[in-house]
């Protein structure tokens, strides 16, 4: 019942910015990335080149709307995984070799270089686009597990033969090119093992060039294709997102919380709703266009109960928590009781930043969480909303300066 | 006798009047963790599947953090319940400015306006003493739900189990005192009154609860007597931080691989020294390897710290030596006067600064100075190391020379014994403990 409007969202998310032949130029280029969307919950994969799936040996619906963690395995360094994470979160670019896994589970290293694509017109992240270069191993003195993998990929029957090879032979070339210039360096060939360390795989300048490459040709096309939108989008964050909006990072922390919520802005006048979640959208039917920026009250109809409004507008006013049953509409028109829980959420700076609404359906079963009693689920947004919006307040404070 | 003097941070509300309590008997009409109270009790109950396999990857993503749910929401009840000293979330935090990205957080509630209580702090196992303050004083509304293995191989969950006494539950409680949203206490078996002390089950448990929770920034803690635990009542820490920690950004160097798969490698620049246990082919390897290191530090009266973190699969261990340069005299006095405790979470980079002047003026050189003095000197963390390595009994494989392609991580096998600068600056010069009797291996 959810898939529809996500599925939807993913197709939006490159045809609200992009004109319509963006996808076929992008597959031209004879670079593996991905592009994901922070701004779907979950940061799903929203297009994925035809050079990635060749890599990856997944087809392009067994990616989109995918989180690109998907790639990674048991011997992925933990640390790398981390990195990306914090760089998402900090909205700027980062480049680190990592290991994924091909679709047949055999690992392979590569240099990923990921770099955020910001809107000309707000300075908003909308997207991260994900750059992929295969890395070959170098021989090694002991007989490593890499010698042997490289041995399986090739060795490896199938479609995949054909895909890998390619890339094997090619390797080959540029490997002995990028050897020669290394053997001065020779004490520094890794011996290391390949598990959990990316040390283990040296990246050479050759590779570094491809992902230079590879970037700005998506990002030329990636600009030339939005100028017919009129919506643009930049490499460079062109004005400062001090956004009555949340930004990017905070999105994709409140994108993880599954349940019907929105953040309002108790400092701007009318109390607008500044974050909606997926839920929200769903349980009320509207779009998040026709939300953002509006006070919660257009959800109450004929039959419901003024006092109550006063009642959330004092709770707001005063900075307290408070619990109401309301009656509510949907789009669509239809009425339900909207059990309410509000609660004041604070920035890293101690103050009151927003207010937290988790709406539920009163007649909506919880089965889905086997017995969570209703209320705790409710509070449970409360605090994970908490904790996303003091942490990124954290972090906001380093990049200011 | 090694001591140190300082206030006890406050646990429970139940750790204040600890002094008027000696030998209640029969209902005390507190609702606590103890026979008179405990028949009848009902508390949440969450089993988790014990499974034998680390998830190779995310791919499988549960379609509702339900751990994670229970906790906040449970939590968040007991702050409307008024249960907490004070709202953690109105004290103000930032990222330090520089390299590691330090979080320092000014905390000017949390200390008790009391007078100081001496510590020993140089014995790392000491015997439980029902007479201090314990857990199973704490009131059943600070117990957030009990936390067991479910016995077949589902999750479960009991909105309203009953506390069965001859079973003895874990159970998750607040602290009434958190550093970060979502701060608890993880009891093992708490009616045993077990002391500080690692054991295989106990930690096995405490890896649980931070692979059910599955957040990244959900990390589970540990300190050991001597390294800033208060109460000789075993327990873990644990909280929400929605920041990398800059312990978990320091580079690692691979020392060697042990049995189960589990790879154990050393801390590199970072102020204190370290080891980091990850992979294993199931969580239980990988508990084991950690917690028998745990043990023989406890066993070599060595204290140490442990942080669990990325959702279990990562396990930093840090013996240290503060108190113990403490009680010696040997900490300077602007060091102490901010009367920053060095545990866990100050080691792993969360300082939580008690005086606004601290905060104001937080610096990552400050943060390094401190935890340099936690550190042990690079002679004695090898030192232990050897011991510990071969208390797990593992022949150290040290990697060929020149395995590592950043210079300043060269380091020659004849090379580890000598004391060496690890970050390459030469600022921070760590006090050598000289290696005390109790730390000799033993035969």
């Amino acid at each position: 019942m959810e898939q529809q409007p996500m599925g939807t969202s993913i197709e939006q998310s490159i045809n609200n910015r992009y004109s319509i032949w963006v996808r076929e130029a992008l597959d031209e280029l004879p670079h593996s990335f991905t592009i994901t969307d922070p701004l779907i919950s979950g940061h799903p994969i929203v297009f994925a080149s035809r050079e990635f799936l060749k890599m990856s040996g997944y087809s392009r619906e067994e990616v989109i709307g995918k989180n690109g963690r998907m790639f990674q395995g048991s011997r992925t360094n933990r640390r790398s995984v981390m990195e990306i994470r914090e760089a998402i979160r900090e909205e700027r670019s980062i480049q680190v070799s990592l290991l994924n896994y091909h679709k047949n589970g055999t690992p392979f290293w590569i240099l990923f270089h990921m770099f955020p694509v910001f809107s000309k017109e707000d300075g908003r992240v909308i997207h991260f686009v994900g750059v992929q270069v295969p890395i070959m191993p170098k021989p090694r003195r002991s007989g490593s597990e890499f010698s042997r993998i490289e041995m399986n990929l090739c060795e490896n029957g199938s479609g995949f033969r054909d895909t890998v090879l390619g890339f094997c032979r090619r390797e080959v070339c540029s490997d002995t090119v990028a050897e020669l210039g290394r053997i001065s360096n020779l004490d520094q060939i890794l011996t290391d093992d390949t598990e959990l360390h990316d040390t283990a795989c040296k990246v050479s300048d050759l590779e570094k060039r491809r992902v230079n490459t590879a970037i700005s040709n998506i990002v030329s096309m990636l600009t030339h294709y939005s100028e017919s939108t009129g919506r643009l989008v930049s490499d460079k964050r062109c004005c400062p997102s001090n956004m009555s909006l949340v930004g990017a990072s905070l999105n994709i922390s409140l994108g993880r919380i599954k349940q019907s919520f929105v953040l309002t802005d108790p400092h701007k006048s009318d109390f607008p709703i500044v974050y909606a979640s997926d839920s929200f959208l769903e349980l009320t039917g509207y779009g998040r266009h026709e939300v953002l920026g509006r006070n919660c009250r257009f959800l109450s109809g004929k039959e419901t109960d003024v006092s109550t409004h006063l009642q959330i507008t004092n709770s707001i006013q005063t900075g307290k928590a408070c619990t109401v049953c309301i009656l509510n509409y949907r789009k669509n028109g239809s009425p339900f009781w909207n059990f309410l829980h509000m609660s004041p959420v604070r920035n890293a700076s101690g103050k009151i930043a927003y207010f937290v609404e988790v709406q539920m359906d009163l007649n909506c079963g919880s089965h889905e969480n086997k017995n969570l009693r209703p209320e705790i689920r409710q509070l449970s947004v409360v605090g994970a909303v908490k904790v996303a919006v003091r942490s990124s307040g954290m972090i906001a404070t380093t990049s200011d300066s | 006798m090694l001591r140190i003097k300082r206030v006890p941070t406050v646990l429970s509300n139940y750790q204040k009047e600890e002094s008027e309590d000696a030998g209640a008997t029969g209902g005390c009409g507190r609702n606590c963790m103890r026979d008179c109270c405990l028949p009848g009790a009902k508390l949440p109950l969450y089993a988790f599947r014990k499974s034998d396999k680390v998830e190779s990857s995310d791919k499988k993503e549960p379609p509702f953090a339900f751990l994670d749910s229970l906790l906040l929401g449970e939590w968040e009840d007991r702050v409307e319940r008024g249960l907490f000293r004070y709202d953690v979330t109105a004290c103000e935090t930032k990222v330090i400015p520089g390299d590691y990205g330090f979080v320092a957080q000014l905390n000017e509630g949390r200390h008790l306006k009391k007078r100081p209580t001496e510590f020993r702090v140089d014995k790392v196992l000491q015997p439980f003493d029902r007479s201090k303050f314990n857990f199973t004083k704490v009131g059943q509304e600070e117990i957030l739900f009990q936390f067991e293995s479910s016995e077949d191989d589902e999750v479960k969950f009991y909105p309203n189990a009953p506390v069965n006494i001859n079973n003895s539950p874990s159970v998750v409680a607040i602290n009434v005192s958190p550093i970060e949203y979502g701060h608890v206490l993880l009891i093992p078996r708490i009616l045993e009154c077990l002391p500080q002390r690692i054991d295989h089950e106990s930690f096995l448990l405490a890896l649980y609860m931070a692979s059910e929770a599955g957040n990244p920034y959900f990390r589970v803690g540990y300190n050991s007597l001597g390294a800033f635990a208060t109460i000789n009542h075993l327990h873990f820490q644990a909280y929400y931080l929605a920041v990398t920690f800059p312990i978990e950004k320091a580079p690692t160097r691979k020392i060697t691989d042990f049995n189960g798969g589990v790879v154990i490698s050393e801390i590199l620049k970072y102020p204190v020294r370290g080891l980091v246990f990850e992979g294993g082919y199931s969580l239980e390897d990988l508990s084991n390897v950690v917690s028998d290191s745990c043990m023989c530090l406890q066993d070599n009266n060595i204290p140490y710290n442990v942080l669990i973190s990325d959702s279990g699969r990562r396990i930093f261990l840090l013996p240290q030596c503060y108190a113990e340069k403490q009680a010696l005299g040997e900490v300077s006095s602007e060091l102490l006067d901010t009367q920053v405790n060095p545990a866990v979470w100050e080691i792993s980079g969360h300082m939580v600064l008690k005086r606004k002047e601290d905060y104001d003026g937080a610096s990552e050189e400050n943060a390094w100075r401190l935890l340099a003095e936690v550190s042990l000197s690079e002679e004695r963390f090898q030192e232990v190391i050897a011991i510990i390595f071969e208390a797990i009994s593992c022949a150290v494989v040290v990697t060929e020379a020149g395995s590592l392609g950043d210079e300043d991580e060269l380091r020659d096998v004849e090379d580890v014994d000598q004391v060496r600068d690890v970050d390459g600056s030469g600022s921070h010069k760590a006090g050598i403990v000289a290696g005390k009797q109790e730390c000799m291996v033993q035969h």
